[in-house]
């Protein structure tokens, strides 16, 4: 497989096999390799310079599983079109749940046949089998069986090593001259369990089916989707955002019927050569408004770093809503102000879809005293409900600053006594004087967080210069807690 | 019958006073963003007019807060439990430091209701500008902004000043670290902080601003006020006299920039 996907995107010269190399202990050594450098007796795990002495002509990569696993993922999308329950088995494998979704396609040999055209379309080698149970389709389709007149058989004609246990146990399994799966699975399954351990049991009961292999899809199926085929492929974009959007109408109907609202919409855009494009977008308030989303949408394509390309056309559609919340019939108040609510949260989404989830905040109280960690930034996609703040002293002047640095920024402080407040201080190189201050309020560390129990008091002082301007100062720990501790700026009051 | 017709009336004004301002009528009495010192409304006509574009300029990159500040107090004194959108670049939180909420708490407004929005930069803060003007229902829209900002020239200045006047919002510039320039705004302040009435124990006081007004559409510019923030009443005032005021021509000397421009 990373040959494949290597193929498409570079060319190399046709005399040239090509192998994947890692780094094992220092020495370069063959991850994978293609067909063709197969074929001269090329295998995983030689050091690359003895291939190098063999084959002198090599094209050498380096070995990347992270864009391999990409890619996979990318396939797995593209699979979306014949079932929602696609599972990874990495490194190189897909497992389908067609049960229930094969006569879309007309059967379930016309589906592998589809599948297997596409996948031929994008330069993919694929090896498919359909088998009653997961475990069972994995192993037929990974290990060469003989013929066998149904899937029964074939399963009993599958070598041991299709069970995939460790080296040893299949060791063991052949030198008691049991070679296929049909051969263990007539023997008592107590004695096996006893003989080769329990994990050879539970394989042998899984590839025959009798104990159920779980499946993990990649996603799970949403709830709502709405889904568009087309006889011709479509090549516009704009014919694609126009369908996009009856899509968007149809899962607001449905939505509609339960009772709920959407806060997470996918468009999936399959293309006719197998490959698919995902745009996913978030909404702060449950909403089935198909306008409202079209607008997310066509703001997160215009934001796309590479724009969707439709190829040789889409031939399918959809739309899914993965997440679902309770939203009742809305009714507007007479004076406007369910609408301006409203009109703030779709500004806050659409913002946060150009912009990012973490560009769009809300801020949320947090109890410690420590001051920069005294307010919690969260994405304005999903901050918790309101809280309240700490009440504040009647009387008082403001006691925290309305700017904070965050880290602090260092500055040097003239005090008339060493343990006293600030006299004077420079800061980005401006010297201020001090003429009126306040403190110090002493913040310990929390040492009941900290692992080493350890960490230095802070003494703040609220200051003003002779300008008028207030500063929020403070000392990083005791003098006894700290020979000659250095002085910060915290904060900006206004 | 004669009850009915009048409250009928009543009804009817409430509707044609929500038509002209475009907002709920409880917020933001009747179209001004008013700081509830008297003489200060009073002489702008009301206060700062909904709808419109204000700008805030610095007097010195130090007066930040204090700019940041008076505007912060104006836009969340009123509005009821509307948002106030804020809008900087992401780098404004090194230079300037970030918003704390708890300090917007010690000032006496409601951090719940702020909605910070960072920006890669200029650019895309003056787009994200252009709708949140747009959007009815804030409580005002603050854009934060350091230095010249080409990107803000007439036309873009105007498009701003379009987009609040028809949604009925209420923008407000602050401008940190740059010179005034003509622009379609409807007022433009200059802020300074001011030194604050001592508490006993020569302790610091209550938020105060020695403001500008630099140019004003509908009348005078150059009047001057120092305003005082009383967190318990929620309004500013004037500050009580201590005496301990560095004299006007001395702290002018310090300002770099005069109000020359307008």
């Amino acid at each position: 497989m990373p040959a494949e996907r290597w193929n498409r995107t570079a060319p190399r010269p046709p005399d040239a096999p090509l192998v994947f190399t890692e780094k094992v202990r220092g020495a370069l050594r063959i991850a994978a390799v293609a067909p063709d450098a197969a074929a001269l007796g090329l295998v995983p795990g030689m050091p690359l310079a003895d291939a190098r002495a063999r084959i002198p002509a090599l094209t050498v990569v380096s070995h990347d599983p992270a864009a391999d696993a990409a890619w996979l993922d990318q396939l797995a999308l593209g699979c979306g079109r014949y079932t929602p329950l696609v599972a990874l088995d990495t490194p190189d494998g897909l497992i389908l749940d067609i049960a229930g979704a094969a006569h879309l396609q007309g059967g379930e040999a016309e589906l592998a046949i589809d599948a297997a055209m596409r996948f031929d379309r994008i330069g993919m080698t694929v090896r498919h089998a359909i088998g009653p149970t997961a475990d069972a389709a994995r192993a037929l389709a990974r290990y060469p069986a003989p013929p066998a007149p149904d899937e029964a058989a074939a399963i009993r004609r599958l070598p041991v090593a299709a069970l995939e246990l460790e080296a040893e146990a299949t060791r063991a399994l052949l030198r008691a001259g049991l070679r296929t799966v049909g051969d263990l699975a007539s023997r008592p399954m107590a004695g096996i369990a006893a003989r080769f351990g329990a994990d050879a049991a539970r394989a042998l009961r899984r590839i025959l089916g009798d104990e159920p292999s779980p499946l993990a899809p990649r996603t799970r199926p949403p709830p709502v989707t709405a889904e568009r085929r087309f006889a011709e492929p479509l090549a516009s974009s704009t014919h694609a955002m126009a369908v996009l959007a009856e899509l968007a109408e149809e899962a607001a109907v449905a939505m509609a019927e339960r009772g709920k609202g959407g806060r997470a919409f996918r468009a999936t855009f399959f293309r006719s050569d197998g490959l698919a494009r995902g745009i996913a977008i978030e909404t702060g308030q449950p909403t089935r408004d198909a306008a409202l989303v079209m607008r997310l949408f066509a703001e997160r394509i215009d934001g796309l770093r590479d724009p969707i390309d439709p190829g040789f056309g889409y031939d399918m559609i959809r739309l899914a809503v993965p997440r679902l919340e309770a939203l009742g019939a809305s009714q507007l108040k007479l004076e406007g102000g369910a609408v301006h609510q409203a009109a703030a949260g779709e500004l806050a989404d659409r913002l946060t879809t150009r912009l990012g989830r973490g560009r769009v905040r809300q801020y949320r109280p947090a109890d410690t005293h420590i001051p920069e960690q005294a307010q919690l930034e969260l994405p304005a996609a999903d901050a918790p409900p309101a809280a309240p703040w700490p009440n504040v002293e009647a009387g008082e002047p403001p006691l925290r600053p309305f700017y904070l640095f965050d880290p602090p920024q260092p500055i040097e402080v003239i005090a008339e006594v060493p343990d006293g407040p600030p006299h004077r201080f420079r800061w980005r190189r401006v010297l201020h004087a001090v003429r009126l201050y306040e403190g110090p309020e002493r913040i310990a560390a929390e040492w009941w967080r900290r692992r080493d129990n350890q960490g230095l008091t802070r003494d703040y002082y609220r200051v003003e210069d002779v300008q008028g301007r207030r500063y929020w100062l403070f000392r990083h720990g005791l003098y006894d807690e700290k020979p000659g501790p250095r002085w910060y700026i915290h904060g900006l009051f206004a | 019958m004669c009850e009915s017709s009048s409250s009928l009336a009543g009804l009817r004004r409430t509707v044609a006073r929500i038509a002209a301002s475009g907002a709920p009528a409880d917020s933001r009495a009747g179209g001004w963003l008013t700081s509830g010192h008297a003489g200060f409304d009073a002489a702008l006509g009301g206060g700062l007019m909904v709808g419109r574009c204000h700008e805030f300029f610095a007097a010195d990159p130090l007066d930040a807060a204090s700019a940041a500040g008076f505007a912060a107090l104006l836009a969340l004194r009123c509005g009821g439990a509307a948002p106030l959108l804020w809008l900087r670049t992401a780098d404004s939180a090194q230079r300037e430091g970030q918003l704390y909420a708890p300090g917007l708490a010690e000032l006496g407004g409601d951090p719940n209701r702020l909605l910070l929005v960072e920006t890669d930069d200029a650019k895309a803060l003056l787009a994200a500008a252009n709708d949140a003007v747009r959007c009815a229902g804030s409580a005002a829209v603050v854009v934060e902004s350091r230095g010249r900002l080409p990107a803000l020239d007439l036309t873009a200045g105007r498009r701003l000043a379009l987009g609040a006047r028809d949604a009925g919002t209420i923008l407000l510039l602050l401008r940190i670290a740059a010179a005034p320039e003509p622009s379609a705004a409807e007022t433009r302040w200059q802020v300074t902080a001011a030194p604050s009435r001592e508490l006993e124990a020569r302790a610091p006081g209550a938020p105060a601003f020695d403001l500008e007004l630099l140019r004003w559409r509908a009348g005078p510019a150059g009047a001057r006020w120092r305003l005082e923030w009383n967190r318990d009443e929620q309004a500013f005032r004037e500050p009580a006299l201590s005496g301990a005021f560095l004299p006007l021509v001395a702290r002018r000397a310090l300002e770099p920039h005069g109000a020359a421009a307008a």
